[in-house]
């Protein structure tokens, strides 16, 4: 793609954006989104930043992260930090407080941008340590590494405690959820068809070989495990600033990154595509469930659980396996049976 | 001096309960190198169990000695096939698939058994019935309940008749050899699947037992106790060198110590996060753990 094509894409991306957000949140004519559709996407787009970015580290690079409700955390809470202590100076900058349209959208890619670097330095400093050694090692430090962080959260107070972030302003809209999810996007498969994303592959199929190979795979699984901590932390901070949706070291738990995990899981770990599914999916399905949950609580994780076995036990690969859905996909012919020794 | 053993026998009854949890992580870890993150469920359902059991026979009017025990027999029975049924239908299925299959299928199970729980059992904590009557004993200043000595000293019971069975048996013969390679074992006769099955009841009834003793000492339950819990008892595992059993030994008593002690100060608020940070400190210093041996990756 050339460089003007490129800009033609994403201006227009972002004139989209910002006329449906348009729509979103004055209505278009006589026509008003339902307030309740509204919250249910603007979800899905930060669960799809959540669960393509742990795709990076997961299905890419092969790794196993169960901490992303940490990197969540910290990206979120730095965010959200940011904007209530000193969004005012920001917004002032161009006269406004942070809650006018000029002002949020000054403070809002600040704050996000705090956030990102928070949580990619956090994905350092648990990356350097713990990626040089075995997969389920690395599972269990990032586990832990998430719990160590809602204990430290739980004894702030200037971001809320044990109660959450209630401070926070609302500033996130529709317009800075789905561009973060695009760009989560665009980052997440540019990796996959680069350098960087064939190095990830030949990690992910055999270490070793890898390494014999010259691909400094402690380099790169670090580099990926950053870049995705730092998305988390961008996922975390749309989501801190929603309206009546505060962080709180309660819904950050072991629980959250088990969510993420499912949506990946469900869509196919490695394809991006597949976890922008999972991801809407399974924003929706708790919401169908809510009635069951109701009357029986924590069945909808209990239906998690299940789901999560049984995939693992007759389709490990997820639904979509590594493939993408796209244009190739569609008019791709109809399928002539490959024989296996080819294969 | 005081302050300093009381917590030290506080530390210690903790640590025991983690490294009787930690024992059965570090078996399943030996034999299978699977992360079992169920155990700490099965813990939890050993508890249960436990609860039901002495309710049945109501307990609670008549505390005795014997019902103590036979409660604590059954709890481990009820475990162990519960561990057996876990490997049949959900680790078995998925044993020749990666690594990461089996982990993923394994956090499946904790949190079936987690959420399960608390549809079936209610999400609101249990009173396990008082069993046996709690003394006091108080030794020169520092006190100590008859339920922290049992839990000790069944910890330290359990940790040597299990190094008996590892290492004097047939059966742990054959633990040993399925645990250096599972394929050979199976090439020398060994059947594998009864050792691997033998070897989750084992870890099973373990964790019912440390679910017991921990519901007389606080006898609050439910069905996420064990989420925690065993977390830090794989911690454990970790520190004292996972697949090796005086190790989990000594790791579940060094984190109970450190928990203890920390609660002791004034950074008590931090209590949960310590094994956690010990667990990442271990992990950089020395990733066999204490008692582990290093083992280079082959190609």
């Amino acid at each position: 793609m050339s460089t003007a094509r490129k800009l033609v894409f994403v201006g227009g991306g972002i004139a989209l954006l910002a006329g449906l957000n348009q729509v979103f949140e004055y209505g278009f004519g006589g026509f008003q989104i339902n307030p309740y559709y509204a919250r249910m996407i603007n979800l899905i787009g930060i669960n799809i930043t959540l669960a393509v970015s742990l795709n990076l580290i997961n299905g890419l690079a092969g790794q196993f992260s169960i901490g992303h409700a940490g990197f969540m955390a910290v990206g979120g809470y730095t965010a959200t930090y940011v904007t209530v202590y000193h969004g005012q100076q920001i917004a002032s900058l161009v006269g406004q407080s942070p809650m006018d349209p000029g002002g949020s959208s000054l403070v809002m890619p600040i704050s996000l941008a705090a956030g990102a670097l928070a949580a990619a330095m956090a994905g350092l400093a648990v990356g350097i340590p713990s990626l040089r050694l075995r997969g389920d090692y690395l599972a269990i430090v990032t586990l832990g590494f998430s719990e160590i962080i809602r204990v430290i959260i739980l004894n702030i107070p200037a971001v809320g405690g044990a109660t959450g972030f209630t401070a926070a302003l609302p500033i996130t809209n529709f317009f800075w959820i789905f561009a973060m999810a695009t760009l989560t996007i665009v980052i997440v498969r540019n990796i996959a068809t680069s350098t960087f994303g064939r190095a990830l592959a030949t990690i992910r199929g055999d270490e070793i070989a890898a390494e014999a190979m010259g691909v400094n795979s402690t380099f790169y699984k670090v580099l990926a495990f950053v870049i995705s901590a730092a998305l988390a932390g961008v996922a975390g901070g749309l989501s801190g600033q929603l309206f009546a949706n505060p962080l709180s070291p309660q819904n950050l738990n072991f629980v959250r990154s088990i969510e993420v995990i499912v949506m990946i899981v469900l869509g196919g770990i490695g394809s991006i595509t597949g976890a922008v599914l999972g991801a809407s999916v399974l924003t929706v399905l708790p919401e169908a469930l809510r009635g069951l949950d109701q009357q029986f609580p924590g069945i909808r994780m209990v239906i998690y659980a299940l789901l999560l076995i049984l995939l693992m036990i007759f389709r490990p690969q997820g639904l979509l396996g590594r493939r993408e859905i796209g244009w190739a996909w569609l008019r791709r012919p109809s399928r002539t049976k490959i024989p296996a020794d080819i294969e | 001096m005081e302050t300093f053993f009381q917590q030290l026998i506080n530390g210690l009854s903790l640590g025991a309960i983690y490294a009787l949890i930690a024992l059965g992580y570090t078996m399943v870890y030996g034999v299978l190198r699977l992360i079992n993150f169920a155990h700490g469920d099965v813990y939890m359902l050993g508890a249960f169990a436990g609860y039901y059991i002495a309710n049945f026979l109501s307990l609670d009017a008549n505390p005795s000695i014997p019902g103590a025990i036979f409660v604590t027999l059954g709890a481990m029975a009820v475990c162990a096939g519960i561990g057996i049924v876990i490997e049949r239908l959900a680790y078995r299925p998925v044993r020749h698939h990666s690594r990461l299959t089996s982990l993923i299928t394994a956090i499946g199970v904790s949190l079936l058994l987690e959420y399960g729980g608390q549809v079936v059992f209610g999400a609101t904590p249990r009173f396990f019935p008082q069993m046996i009557r709690s003394e006091v004993y108080a030794i020169g200043g520092v006190q100590i309940t008859n339920q922290s000595l049992l839990i000790i000293v069944v910890a330290v019971v359990v940790m040597f008749g299990l190094e008996f069975i590892v290492h004097r048996t047939k059966i742990g013969k054959a633990m040993r050899a399925t645990s250096y390679n599972l394929t050979v074992a199976k090439l020398m006769g060994i059947n594998t699947d009864f050792v691997i099955a033998f070897t989750f009841a084992l870890g099973s009834a373990l964790a019912a037992a440390g679910g017991v003793m921990v519901a007389l000492a606080i006898p609050r339950i439910d069905p996420l106790m064990g989420l925690m819990t065993g977390l830090k008892a794989f911690v454990a595992a970790v520190l004292g060198g996972i697949g090796n059993i005086p190790g989990a030994m000594i790791g579940g008593v060094l984190i109970g110590l450190m928990e203890t002690w920390i609660g002791a100060t004034s950074y008590s608020t931090y209590r949960d996060a310590v094994a956690f940070a010990v667990l990442i400190l271990i992990l950089l210093l020395r990733p066999a753990g204490i008692m582990g041996s290093s083992v280079t990756e082959k190609v």
